[in-house]
């Protein structure tokens, strides 16, 4: 009797069993409507880079304005059509949706759906050795939610009143009023309803990573054991299920305001002279209720870039992470920190000068653990075995961001000097570098390493190069002089800077950054032809071919629906043992138990084997 | 022999996690507490801006609190039945819960009628915006609690709720009583901050 009850709760709790039975499915239910996490995982990557495509082309366009201020636009008609006049001159209103689609696209569409939807999807279940996640159903919704909101925010970019216009930070009362500008009509209460169904997909999403890594971890798999990429993944879910929310308060008030005429956030505006008649309201409300998602936003964006990284440097240095717990301990913290920083995008609101200088000592508390981080992938490289594949210089690369432009950060943390450089172009090469550029980085060097293991497939390795020398050039090239302008003064977000004297000498630079944006941008077709020729036509990947010590690397070369055939591996060590003194080869797989590797164990090791039971 | 000795050590592993559904709704849970973190502070931080509209809640309000919490007893009396498997104790209890809650959103627009009569509107200073905000946004999640008694109350039908197979149930609790928890702080909110 007992037994049976024991069995009942059993299939409760982990129900994997009913997952090995293998049947046919339809082609609809593979890979359109899929419970799998793999193939949700590839649709969020092939929807990401569409994404990523369009909002780098954006880009493009309004770099072209910047550079070439004087140049006939009358070629991008067939595109753009009355958003060039017949002079062949950009539409200005067009310009700031542009900059506003850009900056909503590449925030949300590809950094955090793209990123964080593609390879929480794909590895957690893979690393930590489960079937699939705990709710394939949600997983399911939660693409479709992505897709559904994709949809809607596109068709937004053709509407004749243009998108949203106000900026990806969408303040009222620009935002809130109709009047103040066309794209403040349809275009941005379609960007709201496309936000909330994005929410929906990551609260959807991140509570099934979360549940998945507190549950559905394989025997042996405890906490201490888990991959960084795993860890990072894990934190920034946490960070979305906290943050998101919030952002749902904060566009809820604003639909309010825009849609049934309250003031929650608007108050004496005054229009054509006639006064509205809203009262009582604040945008400084709105501020730190938006920000208080926007800052978490920053680093959900990069945190499963830095934990990708970690994983990618460590096997390709050929050497243990450096500092396992203090990576561990750094994310907690900043995930803690992000909490507590946000009015520092509010500087200039006019707020309480003493107010302004707490936020600016938490803000720069973050240096700390994020200067252990960078410290902890240069002490792992260093006297490493490298292996540069491209994955592993993305990865460098990605290291070489998040420092140059995490010491901007150090400035732009100081209230008094950030009053100075608010919302001009030092902000722009800031967040470009250490956010936009790195978690690029990171996203490129995950699709360059789990490549193999997600098409079976190989990339190819020289295309590799020349897109990583090429894009990592041309990010520098692109956002080091923009430095320099900031410090100028020029504002972000203008449309033209030729009527002032004061930016004439910048001419010749914001050309130079146009050219090496439109390089930088066209690198990135070599990707895009290495990526969807190789899922087609590449070399046959090996089991193993980065020998790597994690889970993923077990399973068939193209893993079934239920990931392994047969029983789920049980894991004995951490991920990082590459290159143990004593050990016949330079890396041993988390699968291997310690009573098998006598010759590298240490004496705690060897007390430890004594407690593992034979494999069965 | 061999078999129990391998059902028990899978056992011994798994019992160290939560169950995951019952995991994913306490997440779920936590995701609207912040939702309403964030209302809730947004109040206190335009209620410091000044400007501020000052009125008295109605006192159905307070009579509809109160039938809420009564809800929540039946939920639970249901969930007790559950588990003695009386299984039409355990339909009577989710048709009683289900009415009771009906009767709350009735005294809920009880209370915005009452509002109106004292010159407290949905489009005005938005001291009286959020009280309206509050209570409907509470009602809209009240209705996904409605959805799940619903399905509760279908599996009762098929004999899937019963001491042995307590998870819905347990679950539909679990939220019920929370929903229940969220609207006492939310009135309570909204009375000490008026």
């Amino acid at each position: 009797m007992s037994i049976t009850d024991i069995q009942v709760t059993d299939e409760l709790v982990h129900g994997d069993d009913h997952h090995e039975e293998h049947h046919e499915q339809s082609f609809i239910f593979k890979y359109i409507f899929s419970t799998d996490h793999k193939t949700i995982a590839k649709q969020f990557l092939i929807t990401g880079i569409f994404w990523a495509i369009l909002g780098g082309g954006l880009s493009v366009i309004f770099r072209l304005q910047l550079g070439f201020p004087d140049m006939d636009m009358g070629f991008l008609q067939p595109f753009l059509g009355d958003w060039i006049s017949n002079s062949g001159k950009l539409d200005p209103e067009f310009y700031l949706a542009m900059i506003t689609m850009h900056g909503t696209i590449m925030v949300f569409f590809v950094l955090t759906a793209g990123l964080s939807g593609t390879f929480s999807n794909y590895l957690i279940p893979l690393q930590l050795g489960a079937r699939d996640m705990a709710s394939g159903f949600m997983n399911l919704l939660s693409y479709w939610f992505f897709f559904l909101s994709s949809v809607i925010m596109f068709i937004s970019m053709f509407l004749s009143t243009g998108p949203a216009s106000g900026g990806w930070t969408i303040y009222p009362p620009l935002s809130a009023l109709p009047q103040a500008m066309s794209g403040s009509g349809m275009g941005m209460t379609l960007w709201l309803v496309s936000m909330v169904f994005f929410i929906a997909s990551t609260l959807l999403g991140g509570i099934n990573y979360i549940t998945t890594v507190i549950n559905l971890r394989t025997e042996g798999m405890t906490f201490r054991r888990m991959p960084l990429t795993i860890w990072a993944f894990f934190i920034t879910a946490v960070l979305g299920l906290l943050s998101f929310p919030v952002l749902v308060a904060c566009v809820l008030l604003l639909v309010f305001d825009r849609s049934f005429g309250t003031s929650f956030y608007l108050s004496e505006i005054f229009i054509g002279g006639e006064a509205l008649p809203n009262l009582g309201g604040s945008p400084i409300l709105f501020q730190h209720l938006f920000w208080f998602l926007g800052h978490p936003e920053v680093y959900i964006v990069i945190l499963p870039a830095l934990g990708i990284t970690s994983e990618v440097i460590s096997t390709n240095s050929r050497k243990p992470i450096f500092g396992y717990t203090a990576m561990i301990g750094s994310i907690l913290a900043i995930a803690f920190l992000s909490f507590i920083v946000w009015a520092h995008h509010m500087f200039i609101t006019g707020m309480n000068p003493f107010l302004g200088s707490i936020f600016m000592f938490l803000t720069l508390i973050i240096a700390i653990p994020s200067a252990v981080k960078a410290f902890n992938y240069i002490t792992t490289l260093w006297k490493g075995n490298l292996v540069f594949t491209p994955a592993m210089l993305f990865s460098i690369g990605l290291v070489s961001f998040f420092i140059s432009g995490g010491l901007t950060g150090l400035f732009l943390g100081n209230a008094a000097i950030d009053i100075n450089l608010h919302d001009t172009y030092f902000v722009v090469a800031h967040f470009h570098l250490v956010m936009g550029s790195a978690a690029f980085f990171g996203l490129l060097a995950g699709v360059y390493h789990w490549f193999p293991k997600m098409f079976g497939r190989m990339m190819d390795e020289k295309l590799g190069y020349i897109h990583f020398w090429l894009t990592f050039v041309g990010v520098y090239l692109v956002f080091f002089p923009l430095h320099y302008i900031g410090i100028a003064g020029f504002p972000r977000r203008y449309y033209s800077f030729t009527n002032f004297d004061a930016f004439s000498s910048f001419v010749d630079l914001n050309s130079f950054v146009t050219v090496a944006a439109i390089i930088t941008f066209g690198a990135q077709f070599i990707f895009l032809f290495n990526f969807f020729y190789n899922i087609f036509k590449g070399k046959k990947a090996p089991l193993n071919p980065w020998n790597s010590n994690t889970l993923e690397w077990t399973t068939p070369r193209i893993p079934e629906h239920g990931n392994w055939p047969g029983e789920i591996p049980k894991v004995y060590r951490w991920p990082y043992d590459y290159s143990k003194p004593g050990a016949k080869d330079d890396f041993i797989p988390q699968t291997v138990p310690y009573h098998q590797t006598k010759e590298s164990n240490t004496d705690f090791e060897n007390e430890e084997s004594k407690k593992e039971q034979p494999a069965t | 022999m061999e078999n129990t000795a391998v059902i028990f050590a899978n056992r011994n592993f798994k019992l160290k996690s939560v169950n995951a559904k019952k995991f994913a709704l306490w997440l779920f849970i936590v995701s609207i507490c912040m939702l309403f973190a964030g209302l809730t502070s947004a109040y206190i931080v335009k209620k410091s801006d000044g400007r501020w509209l000052e009125f008295d809640m109605p006192d159905m309000f307070l009579y509809s609190t109160l039938v809420l919490v009564l809800s929540s007893v039946a939920m639970h009396w249901t969930y007790l039945k559950a588990k003695d498997n009386s299984l039409k104790a355990v339909k009577i209890g989710i048709t009683a819960t289900a009415a009771i809650a009906i009767a709350f959103f009735y005294m809920q627009y009880l209370s915005w009628v009452k509002l109106v009569a004292q010159d407290v509107f949905l489009v005005g200073n938005p001291s009286g915006s959020f009280v309206y905000i509050f209570s409907g946004l509470h009602l809209a999640h009240l209705i996904g609690g409605l959805v799940f008694l619903l399905v509760v109350f279908l599996d009762t039908m098929n004999y899937k709720v019963h001491s042995k197979s307590m998870l819905a149930i347990e679950m539909c609790t679990t939220y019920w009583h929370f929903l229940g928890g969220l609207w006492i702080y939310l009135y309570l909110f909204l009375v000490m901050n008026n």
